[in-house]
């Protein structure tokens, strides 16, 4: 008796984690949803900052700045994370290499845990430090460095997954080794890196630590690459902490918008997988 | 024939250079952070770890209240996700059918994908006042004798940085766990239960038990992000350099300390000092990352060896 009584409370208590964690989710949606409607108007994306303690302005430098920041950070990282991901897993075998790729592959799964602020310092001390100032330039980089760990590992993962005959009827063919890799197992892997890809921008769009000291922020239009820039995430934090009413109604709308973007870059790449799969 | 060897040869050198990038901006990452550490360092030695003092116009730095409210808030973090990241997984590995399951992985996901500044903004708007209003006056009706439930309640203090923790690291926690225990083998089960266990036997001896080393795994994987976490329990911590018993008292972490106070550090040792914060967060983590790793993957290959 005493068994079964034991039995059904501890199955009650785990139904009911399940039921904890929609709550939860609920409960932190239900703020940003309703807050952020109630906060958003037409002004907040067409409109400047306006100067402290003034009401009303927007965020449409921000939220460009991100766009441009992931943008960059995508432009360096990807092309670098797919390459190395397509050595990765081509030379896996190879012994010559083994011990490389045993050092690289350990590092990279290291830098997947690294803290994102760490990485924000690093970016200061190796490219705002000799710039002397802090840019749009630092913060793609540091961006980029959090996509690495992330690509390479889904490139090396999908490629491996393309069958061997494949790759055998291509080399079969007389198709060269490297056309074989690029357009045939990179093709037929392309789903599913694309899936990675899009996680990695997801990620990185909504970073704010390593953005700290190296993008920092900005109240107007940068004016080039190599000046401070507005990101969406770093604007939220700022007017968050800010004393300002009005500024804690702009950082509700901007959280809404920031989660609708994470989110329908995550919906996308969650189709392509399904669609391939 | 020559030029396709040619073109192989280009394209794999490619490739190779990128994988070089790669591995050569990690080990600058390592050194960059113990070549601006050095200043810090070598001033201080060991003592920068167990100081209290940290005192920008006296350039005294010591890292002992940051690590004292990184232990604290990551260990209360995992405190109150531990059991209900175990209900999750035991509820998606044991119980939910496939339709089920799949919503709640959803539901895991979104938590996992909300940015951490907005845990932030909602801590600070939602969680705090609850916890100054109603939450921390009740703890402290009730178990106000304890010495960690003393003091003014303030909102935004070391147990809203747990809590907020704790739910930032629940999707991890869970969804590793459910791995491991989806990796232990049905016959286990089977086992257990036609010898006549109740269900939460069952579960007990076939897949709690086996995969206790995994179990541990996922909880120290949460850790790792807990310790290195920085915008939301910045936002929520206070950020008070004390060493104080009570939850009810703003504290500050290795993490939000350099996101505090890095933009304002004006003298080399100051800022060396933060460096030294810096890198003592990327050995813990990466120390954190390699035996969890370790602890997850050799429970899931022994069963994979098995079957």
């Amino acid at each position: 008796m005493k068994r079964k009584i034991v039995d059904k409370f501890m199955q009650f208590l785990i139904y009911s984690s399940g039921v904890i964690i929609c709550g939860i989710l609920l409960f932190i949606f239900s703020y940003i949803v309703i807050k952020g409607i109630a906060s958003l108007n037409i002004d907040f994306f067409i409109r400047l900052p306006k100067p402290v303690g003034e009401k009303g302005g927007g965020m449409v430098n921000a939220i460009v700045g991100s766009f441009i920041l992931v943008g960059l950070a995508s432009l360096w990282a990807v092309p670098i994370s797919v390459l190395t991901g397509i050595y990765l897993a081509e030379f896996s075998d190879n012994k010559k290499e083994s011990k490389f790729i045993y050092v690289l592959r350990f590092l990279l799964d290291v830098l997947s845990g690294v803290p994102s602020i760490v990485i924000g310092i690093f970016a200061y001390s190796l490219i705002v430090v000799p710039m002397k100032k802090f840019s749009a330039i630092a913060g793609a980089f540091s961006l980029g460095i959090i996509m690495l760990p992330v690509i390479t590992r889904t490139t090396e993962e999908m490629m491996k997954m393309v069958p061997r005959t494949i790759r055998e009827a291509s080399l079969g063919l007389g198709i060269s080794n490297w056309k074989t890799v690029v357009f045939v197992i990179l093709a037929t892997a392309k789903p599913g890196i694309i899936t990675g890809i899009l996680l990695a921008v997801a990620r990185i769009f909504g970073e704010t630590a390593p953005l700290l000291f190296t993008a920092f922020g900005n109240r107007f239009w940068h004016r080039s690459l190599t000046d401070p820039i507005a990101s969406l995430p770093l604007q939220i934090f700022a007017y968050a902490i800010s004393p300002y009413e009005d500024w804690h109604r702009q950082a509700w709308a901007g959280a809404l918008v920031l989660i609708l973007i994470v989110y329908f870059i995550i919906l996308i790449s969650r189709k392509i997988l399904l669609k391939y799969k | 024939m020559k030029n396709k060897n040619f073109a192989d040869k280009t394209f794999f050198s490619i490739t190779r250079i990128a994988s070089i990038f790669c591995l050569v901006l990690i080990i600058l990452l390592f050194l960059m952070l113990i070549k601006e550490s050095l200043l810090a360092f070598n001033k201080f030695g060991f003592k920068f770890f167990i100081s209290k003092v940290w005192d920008p116009v006296f350039e005294e730095y010591g890292a002992l209240p940051f690590i004292y409210g990184t232990v604290v808030s990551s260990i209360l973090a995992i405190i109150i996700s531990f059991p209900l990241s175990l209900g999750i997984a035991l509820f998606l590995s044991e119980f939910a059918g496939s339709k089920l399951k799949e919503f709640l992985s959803v539901i895991i996901s979104l938590l996992a994908g909300i940015p951490s500044v907005i845990y932030g903004l909602w801590g600070i708007f939602v969680l705090a006042p609850i916890l100054r209003g109603y939450v921390e006056p009740f703890l402290q009706k009730i178990f106000g004798f304890l010495p960690i439930f003393s003091g003014e309640p303030y909102g935004l203090d070391m147990l809203a940085a747990g809590i907020i923790l704790s739910i930032m690291i629940t999707p991890t926690i869970s969804s590793i766990s459910k791995d491991v225990f989806e990796a232990v083998p049905r016959s286990l089960r089977e086992a257990a239960l036609s010898l006549g266990a109740t269900k939460w036997e069952m579960i007990k001896i076939s897949v709690l038990k086996p995969a206790k080393q995994g179990i541990i795994g996922a909880v120290i994987l949460g850790l790792g992000r807990a310790v290195g976490e920085t915008m939301a329990v910045t936002m929520v911590i206070g950020n008070v350099h004390e060493i104080s018993l009570s939850l009810f008292h703003p504290s500050a972490t290795l993490a939000s300390v350099i996101a505090n106070e890095f933009a304002e550090a004006t003298t080399d040792l100051y800022m060396s000092s933060l460096f030294t914060i810096g890198l003592t967060l990327f050995v813990v983590t990466i120390m954190l990352n390699i035996i969890a790793k370790f602890l997850v993957y050799s429970t899931t290959r022994k069963y994979k060896k098995l079957l």
